[in-house]
């Protein structure tokens, strides 16, 4: 029992799972946590509309109970990797937004120094190994991550996120079935928000549920709603327990939406207006977290307005520490190609 | 040297290098396709699984994508794989890994972190394996930067510059000619590395410089053995390391023999010989050109599987005479 005393326990016997394992401070601080994740895109978004970001990018909003539900069992030791879609992956880790903010700014005092973008954000000190920009790039490398665990025997977990499109990646289907041949550490996540860019799954994937295919690699194939925090950090639980206990690798599907097109260049002409109104209105993660916390007696009003208001502050910070921060050199663009250099 | 130094095989000389680094550090594994206890698909890796258990040298299923990516994760997060391709031709399975992953981690992250990985590729023809096991795709991965690719041409060479990519903190490819597996030469006992980048003048001489790689260094020694009757004086510069390349080493030779030829064993065209030429019609030694400089690479074609026509597309010895014969005599 991580955070919750005896007695409170006693009385959330019957709420959901997170009501029962964490304190109502840990919890206070996942609301936190999901609201930073939302406001940093919304924040990143106009930054882009704005022309301080170039490039692209491609915004989670509508998938942050799934990022934090999944990242509240992991230690600061244990390690991930993301995707294309990966800023809320990086915030549920422990980045500060000011420094991912510098690096979509493209400024030296983001986490890649400015060569890596929103795409490619990583926070190796906090376990996060990177986003990816290929579609199932990191399952491979989180497989990796996990041997290196079972032969340096440092207990860590790592979790591979990806998305609904890389299940029909080979790499894929090729690194679950080595994490579960030698019974690896490495917990599979896919994010399931029902549409590889613009291919449903409906049209894409042979199985039903994602989490069918674990039947394929023998190891437990789970489906949540990823848009409730308390089934996702649930599932996350066991399957780290699981993980740590070395029993082996775990399949979770959470399934979930993105309320943002795939990329900025998505004219959504794949689904419907009032589909994307439906998952925002009626099934909203935050909506429902804050609304479970507020029914359950762990939160007011007062605290939830706390809350926005903390987190629109450090969005505000983050911004103008980006915009103040330097940008390389040009005469530093052959940096960090090779050890030797920089 | 000592004057009595042993000899052991090119393959030899790999495993006792990968030896040598397992007992080292205890970081270093290998992976690879039936690397166990068959021992490898060319012998390289031998009875080592009996001596450092199958932790330590681990059969992958057949999945060169994942396998090649879990090398890399393993690299990324504090251990030294070495990851062995049963050919250097599926490396297109992992190009993926290789290109997007392993050679740009390092950028992408600004520096936070780098992998240590080590890949072995069996390359190059000659064995009869036909047109999907017989390629040489070592200037394919030296067009990426952030990779390091070598090309050990002798026994010596391939156990040290094995030991300095084990020893390297970013990814090194190493392509090793299949033909050069049963080739003996002398290989000092213990550790010792060659440093990766540097070309070595495997003879010195004033009439005409050869750039080779791999087995075609020794086919440019014997042809320029041949060509001493002819009071035709080749200096043979083995190039080692395609990237980073040692430009210096090639440029002064070009500078006192005044001819160049380059040969190597995969496609002629956008290959190596393409890069060196170019390299040196852009530096101080093209002044110093008496001749056009040639270039002898593979055919443009698929290797074929019949023995004549597989010899017939790969530069042979006779070639090189014939080709080395003309540009000093001025033929062409």
């Amino acid at each position: 029992m991580a955070g919750a005393s005896k007695a409170v326990a006693d009385s959330r016997a019957n709420l959901p799972f997170v009501y029962r394992q964490y304190s109502a401070e840990q919890l206070k601080q996942v609301l936190y946590k999901m609201y930073l994740i939302r406001r940093f895109e919304e924040g990143a978004e106009e930054s882009y509309m704005r022309g301080l970001i170039h490039g692209t990018m491609h915004l989670s909003i509508g998938q942050e109970a799934s990022a934090m539900g999944i990242c509240m069992p992991l230690g600061e030791d244990d390690q991930i990797t993301s995707t294309h879609r990966g800023h809320g992956h990086c915030i549920a880790k422990g980045a500060e937004v000011k420094r991912m903010f510098a690096e979509f700014f493209g400024k030296t005092t983001g986490y890649c120094k400015g060569r890596g973008g929103s795409m490619h954000i990583a926070d190796v000190a906090k376990g996060n190994l990177g986003a990816n920009g290929i579609v199932g790039g990191g399952i491979p490398i989180a497989v990796g991550a996990a041997l290196s665990s079972k032969m340096m025997k440092t207990g860590k977990v790592v979790v591979s996120f990806f998305g609904d499109g890389a299940n029909n990646e080979g790499a894929f289907h090729e690194a679950l079935n080595m994490a579960a041949v030698w019974k690896l550490p490495v917990i599979f996540v896919c994010e399931n928000n029902g549409y590889g860019m613009s291919t449903s799954t409906a049209r894409s994937t042979a199985v039903k549920n994602i989490a069918d295919r674990a039947a394929a690699y023998s190891m437990p194939g789970v489906i949540v709603n990823g848009n409730i925090f308390s089934e996702v950090a649930e599932a996350s639980y066991k399957a780290v327990e699981r993980a740590r206990a070395g029993e082996g690798p775990t399949l979770i599907e959470s399934k979930t939406y993105r309320h943002r097109g795939h990329s900025k260049s998505d004219r959504n002409r794949y689904r419907t207006k009032e589909e994307i109104e439906d998952w925002m209105s009626n099934r909203d993660p935050i909506t429902l977290f804050e609304n479970e916390l507020s029914e359950f007696g762990f939160i007011d009003d007062k605290g939830i307005e706390a809350i926005r208001n903390g987190v629109a502050q450090e969005i505000a910070d983050g911004i103008e520490f980006a915009k103040a921060s330097p940008s390389p050199d040009v005469s530093e663009t052959g940096n960090y190609v090779y050890t030797e250099q920089a | 040297m000592d004057a009595m130094v042993r000899e052991l095989s090119y393959a030899q000389a790999i495993q006792e290098a990968m030896a040598i680094a397992m007992d080292m550090d205890e970081r270093v594994f290998l992976m690879g396709e039936d690397i166990g206890v068959y021992g490898g698909a060319f012998q390289v890796t031998g009875d080592l699984v009996e001596r450092y258990g199958t932790e330590r040298v681990i059969d992958t299923p057949i999945s060169e994508l994942g396998g090649a990516g879990v090398a890399v994760g393993a690299a990324l997060t504090g251990m030294r794989p070495i990851f062995e391709f049963q050919f250097s031709d599926f490396a297109t399975l992992a190009m993926e890994q290789i290109v997007n992953q392993a050679a740009k981690m390092r950028f992408m992250l600004g520096g936070e972190v780098s992998v240590p990985v080590v890949m072995r590729f069996p390359a190059g023809s000659g064995t009869g394996a036909a047109a999907q096991h017989s390629q040489s795709l070592e200037a394919w991965l030296g067009h990426v930067p952030g990779l390091k690719v070598i090309q050990p041409a002798t026994p010596y060479d391939a156990k040290g510059m094995l030991l300095a990519a084990v020893a390297d903190p970013d990814p090194v490819m190493i392509f090793e000619h299949k033909l050069l597996y049963k080739m003996k030469g002398p290989v000092p006992e213990g550790y010792y590395t060659v440093p990766i980048g540097k070309a070595d003048i495997r003879r010195e001489g004033r009439d005409l410089t050869i750039v080779a790689t791999s087995i075609m260094v020794q086919k440019a020694l014997d042809a320029a053995a041949a060509l001493e009757a002819e009071s035709i004086d080749v200096e043979v510069v083995d190039l080692r390391t395609i990237r980073p390349m040692d430009k210096q080493t090639v440029i002064d030779s070009v500078k006192k023999t005044s001819r160049l030829m380059c040969v190597y064993e995969a496609v002629k065209t956008l290959g190596i010989g393409a890069e060196v030429s170019a390299m040196i019609a852009e530096s101080e030694a093209f002044d110093y050109l008496d001749a056009p400089i040639v270039r002898l690479g593979g055919a443009e074609t698929p290797i074929p599987y019949n023995p004549e026509l597989e010899k017939a597309t790969v530069p042979q010895v006779p070639d090189i005479i014939s080709a080395a014969r003309d540009l000093v005599k001025g033929v062409r």
